[in-house]
């Protein structure tokens, strides 16, 4: 298994006028190999999203090292390694489904012809085809976040960045669309690093969980998520998977004390 | 009309109307109606809506010229001062300060500078209709172009999106909607701009000079200055729907019903 992601020794200060700097990270180690679907869970104000960012060249870290695919974190997004997913769908209420799917392609300046082809096999692959021609705010909350996987694969990144992606859903829809990323990521084999506060979709999703603590955020430890691939729906309902959440708020809990 | 019909008192009331009228200070509509399809003048058959409505077409050429280049540099401003806090922080005060002029003290001036320069006198009145129509769409495109979430624009960073195309393909989009609301207001005050810059310019053939004239006349006819404050209205009612079918041409249906 090559490596995606180092990260060795990353703080993140948010310096502040009064002097009483916020530290959001302190010393964070992560390795993750290509392939792997990694969680980034604490409670809210523990960094994650920060570390994310950090991840896609989104925020400098203070101090510390990220490597992505052998290159600076700059160098990649240059490169478009990154495809990432935020809680907002953010998609542009000015266009239609399948031209929201072909910015990512517009802006790395592909051809007209393959744009579209190119939209239509990610329409496919979250299962939206027939609506290209909707407009976002015609789709529901759910419906939007999976036509912000489709653009945000499109380039086919080496590497897929998810910012509490189901975290403004209702919890329905939300194990709905866990099931669905799964079986995307069972397709597309991309390596992922997920943040989330809600401890079963951590345990669900990943292969791997990494517990931060309160700030300032520190990686508590790391639970490896060894249930069956592909996940299915009974996967929640099998003891191994409650023994997993066991672990995993055992060492939130341990990490508030 | 209401208050003499009434005896000047809220119907079945003893209450008096706020303001007593009389034919001088409000004539009846019909009157107006009456002036604008009779003659403007005596000894000829010229009716004075003709004339109003010619008038009208001069003030419209010179209000949309003053319109375009005040909106077109209202835009650039725009953009310039979102690209640059250092160049907003530095102009701001004096785009703010060109609002503050009385409009009536620097219409002379601007004929008179446009007189030096052999300009034609046209020019000076389209240059005040700019002054006061490129505020709103300043201050517009600013507020729409930074209208789109942080999030949006790190969704664009994260592919690698230029400067350039994070502006085309997100800012500007964005901010349509706030530069029509501002163009509309724009077309209103580019005519109340050329009205004014009229008068001092001595300009014999728009709107301006006939309210003017009219209002030198009031005693004799007040219904023919109403019947000219009348075309200034329909002038810049028509000027702002005219901006309000660009806007549905250029906006899509379906982006209006959600914005």
């Amino acid at each position: 298994m090559t490596t995606v992601v180092t990260i060795k020794g990353v703080d993140k200060v948010f310096p502040s006028r009064k002097g009483a700097d916020t530290v959001a990270l302190r010393g964070i180690d992560i390795e993750v190999a290509s392939g792997e679907f990694v969680s980034l869970l604490g409670p809210s104000g523990c960094g994650k999203s920060t570390l994310l960012r950090i991840i896609g060249d989104l925020l400098p870290p203070t101090t510390g090292e990220v490597v992505v695919n052998g290159k600076t974190p700059a160098e990649a997004r240059r490169d478009r390694d990154y495809g990432m997913v935020f809680q907002q769908a953010t998609l542009l209420d000015w266009r239609r489904v399948l031209a929201n799917i072909e910015l990512p392609l517009e802006v790395a300046g592909r051809a007209p012809a393959e744009r579209e082809r190119r939209a239509r096999e990610m329409l496919d692959l979250v299962e939206l085809n027939e609506f290209a021609d909707h407009f976002p705010w015609q789709l529901s909350g759910g419906m939007q976040q999976r036509v912000a996987i489709a653009r945000a694969l499109t380039l086919q990144p080496e590497l897929l960045l998810m910012d509490e992606p189901f975290g403004a859903l209702d919890e329905m829809t939300r194990e709905r669309m866990q099931m669905e990323l799964m079986r995307i990521w069972q397709q597309t084999a991309n390596t992922v690093i997920f943040v989330t506060h809600s401890i079963p979709e951590a345990v669900f999703l990943s292969t791997r969980v990494v517990v931060m603590s309160p700030r300032p955020g520190r990686i508590v430890g790391v639970v490896e998520i060894d249930l069956p691939q592909p996940r299915q729906f009974e996967t929640r309902e099998e003891p191994r998977f409650f023994e997993k959440l066991v672990d995993v708020r055992e060492m939130l809990r341990g990490a508030e004390e | 009309m209401l208050g003499q019909s009434t005896g000047g008192t809220i119907p079945f009331t003893d209450v008096n109307l706020p303001i007593r009228t009389d034919d001088r200070s409000l004539p009846h509509i019909w009157e107006i109606v009456g002036s604008i399809l009779a003659p403007a003048q005596r000894g000829s058959d010229e009716p004075l809506g003709l004339v109003l409505a010619r008038a009208s077409l001069v003030t419209f050429r010179e209000a949309l010229a003053g319109f375009a280049a005040g909106s077109t540099i209202g835009v650039l401003l725009g953009l310039a001062f979102v690209r640059s806090p250092l160049v907003e922080r530095g102009l701001m005060p004096w785009v703010i300060a060109s609002q503050l002029i009385p409009l009536l003290a620097i219409a002379p001036m601007v004929v008179l500078w446009a007189g030096r320069y052999r300009l034609p006198l046209w020019i000076a009145v389209a240059v005040i209709a700019a002054l006061l129509s490129f505020f709103p769409v300043t201050v517009n495109t600013v507020r729409g172009l930074r209208s789109p979430s942080p999030t949006s624009v790190e969704m664009l960073k994260s592919f690698a999106a230029s400067p350039t195309q994070e502006l085309r393909k997100l800012r500007i989009p964005a901010s349509l909607p706030y530069l029509f609301t501002a163009l509309k207001v724009a077309a209103g005050a580019s005519i109340i701009g050329t009205l004014v810059g009229e008068l001092p310019s001595g300009l014999p053939d728009g709107l301006g000079r006939q309210l003017l004239t009219f209002s030198y006349y009031y005693g004799s006819g007040p219904e023919k200055l109403f019947a000219a404050v009348l075309f200034s209205v329909l002038l810049g009612v028509v000027f702002v729907a005219l901006v309000g079918l660009v806007e549905r041409l250029v906006i899509p249906p379906a982006r209006r019903v959600q914005s």
